[in-house]
């Protein structure tokens, strides 16, 4: 069988989702062996033409450049996957939506004429059809490789649309919030992560982005019992996924 | 429901009489330190399993040394909110049940089925091998005895026997309870303050030690060896009276017809309500003693060769547990507590002849936004009274 062709493109993004699959370490052999990299600048300066079978697109779109260029990637790519919270909900530069992009780009840049980008910044499925998303800041690894490995079974990939709560139980982690009074995001966020912070103690930082149907008011109810303010309450909720729509709209709920 | 205590030495038959044991126990002996029975476990070769203090809550870990088990402890538990505070009152067992139970070990969170590997003849499948050594759960509390027991039914009825085979290959050390979290109810479900099943080694907590009452001969053969005073009469009474008070003092108590009370709820406007304030998290179900969802995924490598089952714990509070052809039968959220509440309290008894609740408060203490059973459960009985 023809190894299949994949694509790996950048957008706005810190390449730290690239950078999961760069480091893939022990999969990387395996992962050469029965894919082949087409595209992917960040490992590889040799580059083919399209099409390609799986492209996965890093990074939020944020120009007029981007907007024209997503839509030829789509057009050359048999499966389009979205990775990391950048493309599939914004990223960290959304939090720019909900402000005026000239007060910010004058804060910022000696020369703010210079800028050329959108008032927003918006996930991919925003713009073409997404055949598939991997969440989180960065996406991981495990994701990534099972994502391949199912496509290349054709059986389906494991993403599980539950609660990061899910994972702490499934871990042992004893949960931070009822044991120790320290906010979490968990209960409105996507397993998936491996549950990297409450099983060292932290609260959920939400990497991976709101669950379907996150009931985020419930949760703000019980944040500020724990004493959180308003002001905090809303930096929780902005951040990584500052532009998912659940994250997003409990945000606005508390400025 | 009464605790068994000064029936040492004989067993008490299913239709409640006392049969003689052929190793003769007396009416229950003094323990002075339980670290000398962990250490004559660990010494004769068992696997010892006991609650350790892990991360601010206490987990059934594996025991290496005598000195692991945690002392002075005392647990603090409302809805929502779980805080261990160390004590110098030298008790062994004040604190309570912690959020992660005997089900961690008798039916694991994540637990491989198969394994199928390509061969020159297509693939072939093993089953997965597990390793249970002969081991010993150290200071099981009465409601999760009779959570494992129930446990065990469903998976009788299931015809998976693994569960069945890991519980026959492990002795129980029970404690009955002298001191209840705020969040137990057991009293009110007939599962404790006190041991009321057979089981090997009933302990419990006096001013002068440990009480130690012997069930079965498998609890005859653990203890034997050890040097062990003969309780005296006023020591069995003490433990009757401090099991009693503990009863007492649960400020929870479920309704006695909340299992008829929700078959006539299904319809009413409070799922709504619940469900507003609920995060369908899905922590309660896994905290649960008795909830024993689990979903199943394959897993295969990148080359193709290799091929894996895996079952692992799932929720009803999952949007995708009950994906059909189509859609998922429970989308709302109102819909899946209903659920889990309508099951636990009441489906159960036709299921499996007896509730899935044993009264244990770890959903009320581990949900994040402390969402009360007992207290959802008592709106349904009192809208309806
Ligand atoms: S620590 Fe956070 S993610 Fe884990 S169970 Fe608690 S609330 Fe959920
Ligand atoms: S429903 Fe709650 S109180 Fe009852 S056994 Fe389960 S976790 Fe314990
Ligand atoms: S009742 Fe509490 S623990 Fe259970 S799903 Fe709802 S919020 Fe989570």
């Amino acid at each position: 069988m023809e190894r299949p062709r994949i694509a790996i493109w950048k957008f706005a993004s810190c390449d730290g989702c690239q950078l999961a699959l760069l480091d893939c370490e022990d999969d990387l052999l395996a992962l050469a062996g029965v894919i082949r990299i087409a595209h992917f600048p960040e490992a590889s300066s040799r580059t083919e033409e399209g099409p390609y079978d799986i492209s996965f697109v890093e990074g939020s779109i944020t120009t007029e450049e981007d907007v024209r260029r997503i839509q030829e990637i789509r057009a050359a790519s048999a499966v389009l996957v979205a990775i990391g919270a950048c493309a599939t909900a914004g990223g960290i530069q959304a939090l720019r939506n909900t402000m005026d992009l000239g007060d910010l780009s004058a804060a910022v840049y000696p020369e703010p004429g210079w800028l050329d980008v959108l008032a927003t910044s918006t996930p991919i499925a925003d713009h073409v059809t997404v055949d598939a998303e991997l969440r989180g800041c960065p996406v991981s690894k495990v994701q990534l490789v099972e994502f391949i490995a199912a496509t290349l079974a054709g059986r389906t990939p494991d993403l599980p649309d539950v609660s990061q709560c899910v994972e702490c139980k499934r871990a042992g982690s004893i949960c931070v919030m009822v044991a120790a009074g320290i906010p979490c995001l968990g209960p409105v966020t996507r397993a998936g992560c491996g549950n990297l912070c409450p099983r060292i103690g932290r609260g959920c930082y939400g990497c991976f982005g709101p669950v379907t149907g996150a009931n985020c008011a419930a949760l703000t109810a019980q944040l500020r019992g724990l004493g959180l303010d308003e002001a905090a309450i809303g930096a929780l909720y902005r951040s990584f996924n500052a532009g998912a729509a659940a994250f997003a709209t409990e945000a606005k709920a508390d400025v | 429901m009464w605790p068994r205590l000064g029936e040492g030495g004989r067993r008490r038959e299913r239709d409640g009489s006392l049969s003689p044991l052929e190793d003769v126990m007396a009416d229950g002996y003094i323990l002075r330190d339980p670290r000398a029975l962990v250490g004559a476990l660990l010494e004769a070769g068992w696997r010892v399993i006991a609650p350790l203090e892990r991360d601010g809550s206490l987990t059934p870990e594996v025991v290496s040394a005598p000195d692991e088990l945690p002392c002075g402890l005392v647990d603090m538990q409302a809805p929502g909110a779980y805080r261990l505070q160390q004590q110098d009152s030298g008790r062994w067992f004040d604190a309570v049940v912690g959020a992660q139970g005997w089900k961690r070990w008798l039916h694991p969170a994540e637990r491989r089925l198969w394994t199928a590997r390509r061969d020159a003849d297509g693939f072939s499948i093993a089953p997965a091998a597990e390793v249970w050594p002969p081991t010993v759960f150290f200071g099981v509390r009465p409601c999760d005895l009779a959570a494992i027991a129930r446990q065990a039914e469903v998976f009788r009825q299931a015809g998976d026997p693994a569960y069945g085979e890991r519980l026959a290959a492990t002795r129980i050390v029970a404690v009955n309870c002298t001191r209840v979290a705020e969040t137990c109810f057991c009293a009110s479900m007939g599962t404790g303050p006190g041991v009321s099943a057979v089981v090997d080694v009933a302990l419990t907590e006096l001013e002068q030690g440990l009480l130690v009452d012997c069930g079965t001969a498998n609890g005859a053969a653990l203890l034997r060896g050890m040097d062990l005073a003969t309780a005296a009469p006023a020591d069995i009474a003490a433990a009757r009276a401090a099991v009693e008070a503990a009863a007492r003092d649960q400020i929870r108590a479920m309704p006695p017809d909340i299992a008829d009370r929700l078959q006539r709820a299904s319809e009413s406007p409070r799922w709504q309500e619940i469900a507003a304030r609920c995060l369908h998290c899905a922590n309660c179900t896994l905290v649960c003693p008795t909830c024993f969802c689990t979903d199943v995924t394959d897993r295969s490598d990148l080359a193709g060769d290799h091929a894996e089952r895996w079952q692992r714990w799932d929720s009803c509070f999952s949007p995708e547990f009950s994906y059909l052809h189509g859609g998922a039968v429970r989308r709302s959220v109102a819909a899946r507590y209903r659920q889990w509440i309508t099951h636990k309290l009441s489906t159960w008894h036709d299921q499996f002849g007896t509730s899935g609740c044993t009264g244990c408060g770890r959903c009320i203490t581990w949900c994040p936004v402390g969402i009360d059973l007992v207290a959802e459960a008592r709106a349904f009985a009192e809208e309806e009274a």
